[in-house]
């Protein structure tokens, strides 16, 4: 019965579609010759067909519900006058359309698709170049941007903007985009429950993906490559880090992932590899991070202070430079079960966990913490020895830090 | 000066000592790729073996052979044989072999578990090429040393202090005054200090390679300018260079004037 009731509604449906909704082909050469025009004599839910051409329009607004197709990929160039397609109705759908020229301005954020207080958009297919900002949902819900193309040539964090900024945005998807040189490839601000999938994020100036005051947010299976830092998560609640990559993000302020004053997360199944620093916490707690990779950063996990109710467990250390780093004495959270490339010790009931605990703050870490141009003498015979001398007897670094079940073999 | 050369080339392969040598880091290279399976894992602790024990092994062996080879020395000084290609043959013999047998011990093993295929061909090489410099520097300091002390108890002595000022001390005191002046700029200082140290600047040219993540994540511009580009590459060749033209000069320059 069921098979014949979904039967029924979809032909109501498209008989529905086909009842009410017309084309408009708009084309250089057509009667309607540009996006403006088209969108003037549409009436609601129809389709506006563009065909391959370049377009030069900007402040294209659209005001009823309306699908704007685009063939064989058409241009519309902005001329860097101002922002380009506004959408401020509900079921509004983009597809396929390359959008060029983006004005940029220091007292209006121009973007190239903006959305406006509108519900059930879906952005899809579009290619964004030579932008300000990409796409700006701004009091939008339950929309959807999915597989677009957003390259910058952002130079200047100053004047340059975001690629997908979500401002009191909920319910959105964000799936598989591209987004590279912009200031940051996604931003959310005050945005609640948005999934973010299997996008990839790489050389913007600042941040991969950043969330500010945003709560009950996922990113799973995102990849995160050189960007200022990879993702920053800042004064947020209950955010969900499944499956990531995060990648050569490199230099003095480089994070694969900053955690600043956020609670409740959980961090999965992500990799870290080749960052100055794999993951830089800050004020965050009751965070579980499990399953994790990190793989040769230069420091795997830094914690700075006010970080309670912490547990690492089950995760890979691969040859960082240095493993934990902390500032201070104090140590409220746990490691567990975790395998240390750099564990020395031994198996002896060869039950596969190391029969010493594993102390994976060196006194080295703490030494370079306070004064940093010794990070020269790193892997000196020299360092080494006091190294284990520390490890002997803890006098400088948190004494009950330690992982009392050091695994013996790499969890695959 | 390539006979002499050749003559102390042979003589050392005859001693076995080479051999041991060479075997020694053929079965580390082999054990080390068998025990870990991984590449990069071999390569660091590889770092540390050639960053300690080569500059070792290269001063022990010099002094040795110097000593040892005092009385045919003293003959070869009474043909018509100019001075420095005595000397310089003899260094170039014994530092060859001893260069030869690393190469080949770390890199058959290397080679046969299939390095060419994998990325790791550039840092493996750039291991090899300081363990070659390293063993030519310390080779030539310990001559250095041997040919100014008739005593061997104190040339000894003074080779082993050598190594151990370069391979501890040196950092020790490095370390310290770092920690003592943190309020000043440091970072040309520390530069500068590394590039002094044959040991500290091999392990420079390693960590560039091997710990770059973490090295730039000091805020520095002379950091930035020296690891982040290739000038601190091209630097410390330069400075590995000139550590091994220098003490093989003052060893041609002593040798002429030694009153035998």
């Amino acid at each position: 019965m069921k098979v014949i009731h979904k039967l029924f509604f979809i032909t109501l449906l498209l008989f529905g579609y086909f009842l009410s909704a017309k084309t408009i082909i708009i084309c250089p050469t057509c009667k309607v010759k540009s996006i403006k025009e088209g969108i003037a004599i549409a009436a609601d839910y129809d389709t506006l067909l563009i065909k391959k051409g370049t377009y030069k329009e900007y402040n294209i607004q659209i005001t009823k519900p309306l699908t704007l197709l685009g063939e064989n990929y058409p241009v519309i160039d902005g001329e860097d006058k101002g922002e380009i397609i506004t959408i401020q109705s509900n079921d509004v759908t983009i597809d396929g359309l390359f959008i060029i020229n983006v004005g940029t301005s220091y007292t209006t954020d121009y973007a190239a698709i903006r959305v406006v207080k509108s519900e059930n958009f879906l952005i899809q297919n579009v290619v964004l170049e030579k932008l300000f900002f990409g796409i700006y949902l701004e009091k939008s819900n339950n929309g959807r941007i999915y597989h677009n193309k957003i390259i910058g040539d952002a130079v200047d964090e100053y004047n340059s903007g975001n690629g997908i900024q979500l401002w009191y945005s909920k319910n959105i998807e964000v799936e598989k985009n591209i987004v590279q040189h912009v200031r940051d490839g996604i931003y959310l601000e005050f945005s609640d429950n948005i999934t973010i999938k299997k996008n990839t994020s790489t050389d913007n100036l600042r941040y991969g993906l950043h969330f500010m005051f945003s709560n009950d947010d996922v990113y799973t299976d995102n990849t995160f490559e050189n960007n200022g830092a990879g993702v920053a998560v800042m004064f947020s609640k209950r955010i969900k880090m499944n499956g990531n990559t995060f990648k050569k993000n490199w230099g003095t302020a480089a994070f694969g992932l900053l955690l600043k004053e956020i609670t409740d997360a959980e961090i999965i199944n992500n990799t870290f590899e080749e960052n100055t620093i794999g993951i830089n916490i800050e004020g965050s707690n009751r965070i579980n991070y499990t399953n994790n990779n990190f793989i040769r950063n230069g420091w795997a996990v830094k914690v700075l202070g006010a970080c309670y109710t912490n547990v690492f467990s089950k995760n890979n250390f691969l040859y960082n430079s240095f493993d934990i780093s902390y500032n201070s004495k104090l140590n409220d959270n746990s490691f567990d079960q975790n395998y240390w490339s750099n564990y020395t010790g031994y198996d002896l009931d060869k039950n596969g966990i190391g029969d010493i605990p594993y102390r994976p703050v060196k006194l080295f870490s703490y030494i370079v913490n306070r004064t940093p141009e010794t990070i020269v003498l790193l892997r000196s015979l020299f360092m080494d020895i006091i190294d284990f001398s520390e490890k002997v007897s803890p006098v400088f670094t948190p004494d009950n830090l330690m992982d009392a079940n050091p695994l013996m073999h790499k969890r695959k | 000066m390539i006979k002499i050369l050749k003559y102390s080339f042979y003589d050392l392969m005859r001693s076995r000592w080479s051999y041991i040598y060479f075997l020694f880091y053929l079965i580390l290279g082999f054990v080390l790729l068998f025990l870990n399976n991984d590449v990069s894992k071999a390569v660091i602790t590889l770092m540390n073996i050639i960053i300690i024990l080569v500059p070792l092994i290269g001063t022990i062996f010099g002094v040795m052979y110097y000593y040892n080879s005092k009385e045919f020395t003293e003959l070869l000084l009474a043909q018509p044989i100019k001075r420095s290609s005595i000397f310089l043959g003899q260094y170039f013999g014994v530092a060859g072999s001893l260069t030869l047998s690393l190469v080949l011990g770390l890199g058959i093993p290397f080679v046969l578990y299939g390095l060419f295929k994998s990325d790791a061909i550039f840092d493996f090489s750039l291991l090899l090429v300081t363990g070659a410099f390293l063993t030519l520097i310390f080779t030539a300091l310990s001559f250095n040393i041997a040919l100014s002390n008739e005593n061997k108890i104190k040339g000894f002595g003074y080779a082993v202090l050598l190594w151990l000022f370069l391979a501890v001390i040196y950092d020790g005191i490095f370390l310290m005054s770092l920690i003592i002046f943190k309020e000043y700029p440091l970072d040309t200082f520390s530069l500068t200090a590394t590039m002094l140290n044959p040991i500290d600047l091999s392990r420079t040219l390693i960590l560039l390679k091997l710990d770059i993540s973490a090295l730039l994540g000091y805020t520095g511009a002379v950091f930035k300018q020296f690891f982040g580009t290739n000038t601190g590459l091209v630097i410390s060749m330069v400075m590995l260079v000139l550590w091994t033209a220098i003490p093989v000069w003052r060893l041609s320059y002593k040798a002429n004037r030694k009153d035998f």
